[in-house]
Formats: structure tokens, sequence, C-alpha cells
């Protein structure tokens, strides 16, 4: 390498690798440690306690109760949304045999449809508390009412609270996979389409034949950004929930118990060892995803 | 689409139209429409509650206000401060997206292109950071913005309730996905140009700077409308990073400290308002640039 080819690399790199270091790797690097000290409390010094974080937390009910919510969102929220972006996907480009143009208003449908995808997680988190307020003023309830029934707690219930998440979290997510399903059946080419409906295949049959099994890499890849996503639930649990995470513990996710534990309680210690075991879950479903859904790829 | 644009026949023009109007006919457009609903009449209901008094919005929800009160949003605007925390939205924004796109294609470009020991360690060392879950590092992360604020001179610029150390903290985590992307990029790109302009004694900078830059364009403006996206709509990090100062909030945090700090003397139809101001640019923005903006957020996931 020439001396100058040299100094243009490391001049390129020194920025971009100096911030990366100081902001993402030393603090990720830190937490694992962090996670095995009694550290509390903005002032003082952290000493060394070993896993007992990790039994305290093993004992912890609350935590679980928040794991079993994200384990929850994990299966339900990639499972609803990407069955609802496939369907209108599907419905939009006419199950793959209009082309790239679609059904009439397809590019009106999906314009609309992505859009609560812009909006921050924290604007549609005030936005549905206001819409799932509980007496007449809500959106939801107040034609409840009308007709007769008993106002829905969407979010004070404690049965029906995370459920009103789940909802919100899909309510934002399916316009993205929407448009990212329609681009990769718009790129199957009609002729698979026209050469199966020619054979006598019907709707159900051209879905399940020909779009899905096509599609199936776009997919996989849509699952594991949910999947993921569904582990970091936080602004729309924060924000729009009583007692952040509440009523009673019955919408608490895991960012939320981490964030509680360090910067209200300040137990700085405890919250990294909570951080560590989110961090294996995520990696733990990267892998697993991964592995499952691995099968061979189809060219055409 | 001119093979459709000439039907040959009327059983064709039939069939046509068929396709046109979707797989079952009528009941797609009866299936879309619901879903258009769902995602309209939320947004629609929160502009109209925005002009309504305090008394209606406690009403009945479906009512339609008397009279149009635009000083709803004008006590949004100055009393809430949501004007203040529209423009550091801004400005975070425009520095953290431009510092990123700056830093994250020289090292994507340098990743890419150049070999060089150490090349593959450091690439992975930068994707990587695309699997960690952001909460695992926001406890050590507090601390090193606050150790960076005791630092001679540039301290008590990019320290705890800093912008400018805000800014540095979304690059930061900015990079990895923009490194991913960029570098993929880049790798596709031919090399001729370049070689004709090393050739003429163009220096490492200039070429890149004057010829795979702008050929990288399409790739760059995917990266850029993500990182907008991305930074405009953080919560967690400003929530951690700007937490005593009121007047560096961004608007995320403004608008979610209306709702959740709010109590029975809370300002509803301020709320509204606040809302539908932070609803509005995003809608407009969106309506000019839905197909660049579409692209560029799948791209991502296409790759």
């Amino acid at each position: 390498m020439s001396h100058g080819r040299l100094r243009f690399v490391t001049g390129f790199l020194a920025v971009p690798v100096a911030l990366y270091l100081i902001y993402v790797i030393a603090p990720y690097a830190q937490a694992f440690y962090i996670a095995l000290t009694d550290w509390r409390g903005v002032t003082a010094s952290p000493g060394f306690v070993g896993l007992e974080n990790f039994r305290r937390l093993f004992a912890d009910d609350v935590f679980w109760t928040a794991v079993g919510h994200n384990l929850l969102l994990l299966i339900l929220m990639p499972l609803l949304t990407v069955g609802i972006a496939l369907f209108f996907a599907f419905l939009l480009n006419a199950g793959g045999r209009g082309g790239a143009a679609g059904v009439w208003g397809s590019k009106f449908y999906r314009v609309v449809f992505f859009f609560p995808q812009v909006l921050a997680v924290a604007v549609v988190a005030v936005l549905f508390q206001q819409v799932f307020r509980p007496d007449r003023s809500g959106m939801l309830n107040a034609p409840l009412i009308a007709l007769g029934f008993e106002p829905v707690g969407f979010l004070s219930d404690t049965g029906v609270a995370l459920w009103s998440i789940l909802g919100v979290l899909v309510w934002q997510a399916v316009g993205f996979y929407v448009v990212l399903f329609s681009a990769g059946i718009a790129s199957i080419p009609r002729d698979l389409f026209e050469a199966a409906a020619i054979d006598g295949a019907g709707g159900a049959q051209l879905f399940f034949r020909i779009t899905l099994p096509l599609l199936w890499d776009t997919i996989q890849v849509g699952w594991v950004y949910l999947g993921i996503a569904a582990l970091d639930v936080f602004a729309i649990v924060w924000v729009m929930t009583a007692e952040h995470g509440g009523p009673d513990h019955s919408t608490t996710v895991m960012a939320a118990e981490i964030y509680r534990t360090a910067f209200q309680y300040f137990k700085f210690g405890y919250a990294s060892a909570m951080g560590v075991v989110l961090f294996f879950f995520t990696i733990g479903f990267a892998a697993l995803a991964l592995r499952l859904s691995r099968r061979e790829r189809i060219e055409f | 689409m001119a093979e459709a644009a000439i039907p040959r026949s009327r059983a064709l023009a039939r069939e046509e139209r068929r396709r046109r109007l979707g797989p079952f006919g009528v009941l797609t457009h009866l299936a879309l429409l619901v879903w258009t609903v769902l995602v309209v009449v939320p947004i629609a209901w929160t502009f109209l509650a925005s002009v309504k008094s305090e008394d209606e919005i406690f009403g009945d929800a479906w009512s339609l206000p008397a009279a149009l009160r635009l000083d709803n949003w004008a006590r949004a605007w100055d009393q809430a401060h949501i004007g203040q925390y529209m423009i550091n939205s801004v400005v975070v924004v425009a520095f953290g997206v431009f510092g990123t796109m700056l830093f994250g294609s020289m090292a994507a470009y340098v990743l890419a292109r150049y070999r060089f020991v150490g090349n593959r360690a450091i690439y992975l060392l930068f994707v990587s950071g695309l699997a960690f879950p952001v909460y695992l590092a926001l406890t050590p992360l507090f601390f090193v913005v606050q150790n960076m604020g005791t630092l001679p001179v540039v301290g008590p610029f990019i320290g705890l309730n800093t912008h400018a150390g805000l800014v540095l903290v979304y690059i930061a985590y900015s990079l990895p996905f923009t490194v991913f992307f960029l570098a993929a990029f880049f790798r596709t790109l031919p090399g001729a140009v370049a070689e004709a302009a090393f050739v003429d004694g163009a220096s490492h900078t200039r070429v890149f700077f004057q010829i795979m830059l702008p050929m990288a364009r399409p790739g760059i403006v995917s990266v850029t409308i993500f990182n907008v996206l991305g930074q405009w709509n953080q919560y967690q990090l400003p929530l951690v990073l700007l937490n005593s100062d009121r007047s560096k909030w961004v608007l995320t945090q403004g608008i979610a400290d209306i709702s959740t700090a709010a109590g029975y003397d809370a300002d509803w139809s301020a709320l509204f308002a606040a809302l539908s101001m932070a609803i509005l640019p995003m809608l407009v923005v969106y309506t000019i640039f839905q197909s660049q903006i579409q692209k560029g957020l799948t791209a991502g996931a296409l790759k």
C-alpha cells in the first residue's frame, strides 16, 4: 500500500471509528461489566458482586411479567402484521397478475397504508391514548356507548390493555410490509400466474402455490425485523399506558423495566443485568429465526 | 403498459378490467377500504379535536366543533413550547443526518473499495451494532456523555443536555445501518471512471467526493431518508440524554410530556393541537416525497 493510500484510508476511517468506539462499543462492553456490580446512585462507585444481580433477577416477578409480554408480542405481532400485510399486498397486486400496475387505486391504498410508518412512535402513542379514552369522549368508546354497550377500558382494564398495545403496534407496522411485499410480488414474473390461471388455479391456490413460496425470502426478513421490534418495544408502552407499563404491570415490557430501574430507581447494576438478558433474547431470536426459516431459495 | 392499452377483443378487455378490479372483485376494494378507514379516521379525528373547545373534547367524541378554535394551535405553539421543540428537532436531525451521511459514506467507501489489514474486522464491528438492543447500552451511554461534558474546552458543548452531544450519539448509533447499506452499494459501482480519474492524477479524496459519491446518489438518498425519519422519531435517547433541561427537548419528548405529565388541569385542546402539529409536517413531507420515502425505507429490507 502506498503512503498516500494508507493516509487516505486512515483519514477517512478515523472519525467514524472513533465515534463508534466511544458511543456504541464502549457502552455495550461496559454494560456487561456493570451487570456484575451493585452500582446504585449517580455518584456512588460500583462494587463487584458477581452473578448476584442475575440471581435476584430470576426471582423478580415484575421482570418475568415483562418478559412474558415481550414473548407474547414476539409471537403475535409478526404473525398479525405479516398476515394482514400479505393479504393486502396480494389484493393490491391482483394476486400478482396485475403486473406492476396492480388493481385500481393500488397506488392510493399503498400511500395511505404506509403513512403511519413515518409518524414517531411517541406521537402515535399519544394519539391512541386519546382514541382509547374510557368514556364517551374516546373515539372508540363513543359509538359503543351510543349503541348501548359498556365502555371498554382499552388502557385501564388489565385484561385488555396489552391487546390495545398489540393493536397499535400492528396498526403502525402493516403499511410498511404491504409496500415491501407488493414490491416482492410485482417482481414475480406474470407468466407464472398466467400459466397457473390457465391450468385452472383459483385465487387461493395462486396465493399459496405461487405468491407465498416466491415471496418467502422477503417474508423471512420482515419476520426477523418485526420480532426484534417486538423485543424492543418501549415508547408505545412508556407514553401510552398508565404508570408506564400499568395498570398493575399489565403492559410492562423489558425495555420499560430497564429504563425505570436505571433512571428512576438508579439501580444501574441491576438494570444492566436486565439489559444483558434482553441482549441474549435478541441474539437468540435472530439465530433461531434464521435457522428455522432456512430453506431452499427459489431462483426466478 | 402498451399491450394493455389496445385490447384486442371484448373478452380481453373484460379480462383486463376484471384483473384491475382485483382477485375478488368488489370485495377486494371493500377490504382495502376498511384498512384505509382504520388508518385515516384516528388521524382525521385528532385534527378535528384540535379545533374543538375543552367542553367539546370531553363531550361526545364524534360531535363536530361549534366554532373553529384556532387559538388552540397558538397556545400549543407558544405555551406548550411545541414551536421550540420543533426547532430543536430540526436542528438536531439536520446536523445528525449530515454527520451520519458524511462519516457513514466515508467509512463505507473505504471499507467497500480498499483492501487493507483489518478491513473485515472494522466492517464486522460496525455491522454487529445492528444486532444490539440499545437498552443494554443506556446506562453506560449516559455516563459516557456525562464524562464527555467534563472534557476541557469542548466539554460544555457535548455533555448531557446539549444538542451537539445528542447529535454525536445519533451519528454513532446510525452508523451500523448506514455503513452496512452503503458499503453494499459502493461495491456494486463500476470502477472504470475512478480508474480514469486516478490516471489523470486525481487524489483519493477528490475521487470520492467528485466521482464516487455522485455515482452512489440513489443509495445515499435512500439512507438519508431512512436516517431522517429514524432520528426525527427517536424518543429513547433524548429522554435519557436531554432529561433535565426542558428548553433543549425535541418534539417527541414535548408531545409525550404533555400527555404523561398532564393532570386534571391539563390543556387538552392544546394537546390535540400539538399532536396535529407534530403530524402535519410529516403528512406534507410524506405526500410530496412518498414514493422516495417508500423506496428508501423498504430498500434496507430488500438488500
